[in-house]
């Protein structure tokens, strides 16, 4: 069986258990869900018919199944808020997330790489170490925190960057590009100091191995050395957490879309959370923890493919 | 003794090592982290000697007031001394912090010592529970416990005990696999001690650097979970101060009371970072092969 396959497989029950966590943290909610849903002041036939539309009256197990049902076809539900089916909504506005945490993690990437080979190169000088305090700083910033601050820096004091909002990528590219700088630079710099320390530690590690001092020792020059050997050895783990740092960047997107007034799909599960409007909560949760769960399983294979020691016969 | 040469610095607790004095050096993540956070702690614990301002009292005459004599880090949109919601504020982040943390560890050291110990069965089951909750991110998962629970700072740390829970059962699952087999496990079994004494006496105690270290770690991770969960209003409610809160608060009036979106900020990132730095410094007391590094 070819392993993209059989990875899939191990994966489903993964898939299986994050549907069924949604399903069943959903149901706990204490009280009536329609009740919830529509609020103290609805009209007692309303509360019924909805009631009656959910399954409300049906044991827990077979609303269970049905959902699952549904969701295997691509249904989950229809908003209440919205009135509105969930996947439409959630299609609408996947690009806008998709957009943010790709450009952030492309953004960590650009920055980390040099800075970790410039500080790995010159371990624990004055360099290396800034670099290190700036990471270990980086990492404490709150991403919400960072975008109030490039707010307050690029889009008041400076107005280079617009303050909120989101232009597609098909209707005009470059307002898209500037519109997406701030959230991306606020979403990456938490990544990039968690990757420069990432990319010091394998480069650091490579430079002390015995085929570099051989290298050199042929006489090969330092830069060569370096790009040929060390950097394609030592980028495979790093290539590796950033494929996967790119699903956390999708939890992360969730407040940095709140912070900039992006209409994507962490902001759409939001106001479903705040309007009490649990179909789309539910639809939400479900497409971002399976993307997670799909991101892992591809970062398994591109480490399989990148790196012909590792085999999961 | 196979076992024993994989894991010598575990099966061999208590031996003295010496290191030449020219290798000992301060362990400054170990000083700054813990000053930091004693620092965080002792303010909060002192807010009423060290301000005598009410965090709550609503005071429409000094509204959005600069920085200045009178409130050193000005007031914000309800006339409330900044500086006074940032002490009282530490007190949220600290019992959030601790109630999560241990919730997390509770829970997720209980399974990871069941599943590590017993194998088996029930191994696999606890596991796959575990993986699928780690196959959400942190921060989703965090507000989907809130979005059932409802908003609070009870709820908050139910969620983020929650989301706690499966790193802790993934690491004590295997240190107990690294320690199940050695031979001071083996001795207390054959000596007939019961499962239950050989786990909380004998195996626990020995992994219990390792956690001690997640600990910390996760104690800074609840902090920034707390304070991203009430910059989204799903955590801490008004008028109670909290750090991610008052930035919330704070966005409504960036342009004219910028104050507000910095200093609480500053309050998170210095919790964390007090945090991350006593978990490294503890890592690398803690753990000789680090101590003994030349490097």
């Amino acid at each position: 069986m070819p392993l993209v396959i059989r990875r899939l497989l191990a994966v489903a029950p993964t898939v299986l258990v994050v549907a069924t966590v949604t399903f069943i943290a959903l149901q706990v909610i204490p009280g009536d869900i329609a009740q919830i849903m529509l609020g103290t002041d609805a009209r007692p036939e309303d509360v019924a018919r909805l009631r009656q539309e959910f399954g409300l009256d049906r044991p827990v197990i077979v609303r269970y199944a049905e959902w699952l049902g549904n969701l295997v076809r691509g249904n989950l539900g229809t908003s209440i808020s919205y009135h509105e089916p969930v996947a439409h909504l959630i299609a609408q506005r996947l690009p806008v997330t998709i957009s943010v945490a790709f450009s952030a993690m492309l953004i960590a990437i650009v920055i980390s790489l040099p800075l970790g080979v410039i500080a790995a190169r010159q371990a624990w000088s004055p360099v290396d170490l800034t670099v290190l305090a700036g990471s270990q700083l980086g990492l404490a910033v709150p991403t919400f925190w960072m975008g109030i601050l490039l707010l307050l820096g690029f889009a008041a004091a400076l107005p280079i960057f617009p303050l909120q909002g989101y232009v597609a990528l098909a209707s005009n590219p470059l307002e898209w590009g500037r519109h997406l700088v701030l959230p991306a630079v606020a979403l990456g710099a938490e990544r990039t100091a968690a990757l420069v320390r990432l990319v010091r530690a394998s480069v650091l590690d490579e430079l002390n191995r015995d085929y570099v001092r051989t290298a050199r020792g042929k006489g090969l020059a330092g830069a060569f050395v370096l790009r040929r050997h060390v950097l394609r050895n030592a980028l495979v783990p790093v290539l590796t957490v950033a494929s996967l740092q790119l699903g956390y960047l999708l939890g992360g997107t969730i407040i940095i879309e709140q912070v900039f007034g992006l209409p994507g799909l962490g902001r759409l599960l939001l106001q479903g959370i705040y309007s009490r409007d649990l179909v789309v909560v539910q639809g939400a949760v479900v497409v971002i923890a399976v993307m997670f769960a799909l991101l892992n399983l591809s970062v398994d294979l591109l480490y399989a493919r990148v790196d012909p020691r590792i085999t999961y016969d | 003794m196979a076992l024993t040469e994989q894991h010598p610095w575990r099966a061999m607790p208590a031996a003295p090592v010496v290191v030449p004095p020219r290798r000992r050096r301060a362990n400054l993540p170990l000083i700054i982290g813990g000053t930091l956070v004693c620092l965080i702690a002792g303010f909060s614990i002192l807010a009423p000697v060290l301000t005598s301002y009410d965090p709550a009292a609503i005071d429409p005459a000094h509204r959005l007031t600069p920085p200045g004599p009178g409130h050193l880090l000005g007031t914000d949109r309800l006339g409330r001394d900044v500086l006074t919601r940032i002490l009282y504020g530490g007190r949220i982040a600290v019992a959030v912090g601790l109630v999560a943390v241990v919730i997390g560890a509770g829970g997720g050291v209980t399974i990871g010592l069941m599943s590590g110990y017993r194998a088996g069965r029930l191994d696999a089951l606890l596991m796959r529970v575990v993986d699928g909750l780690m196959a959400f991110p942190a921060l989703l998962l965090a507000i989907m416990v809130v979005a059932a629970l409802g908003p609070g700072h009870i709820q908050t740390m139910a969620a983020i005990g929650v989301v706690l829970i499966p790193v802790f059962a993934r690491l004590a699952r295997a240190q107990t696999l690294a320690v199940r087999g050695q031979e001071f496990v083996l001795a207390a079994r054959a000596l007939g001690a019961k499962d239950t004494s050989i786990v909380l006496s004998h195996i626990l105690p020995n992994i219990a650097g390792p956690l001690l270290i997640q600990s910390t770690v996760a104690f800074s991770g609840a902090v920034l979970a707390e304070a991203s969960l009430s910059y989204l209003g799903l955590g801490t409610q008004p008028p109670t101060p909290s750090w991610g809160g008052m930035l919330q608060e704070a966005r409504d009036v960036l342009f004219v009371g910028p104050w507000m979106a910095i200093w609480p900020g500053v309050a998170i990132a210095a919790a964390v970072l007090g945090w991350n730095l006593l978990g490294d410094g503890l890592r690398d007391l803690l753990d000789p092969r680090l101590r003994h590094g030349a490097t």
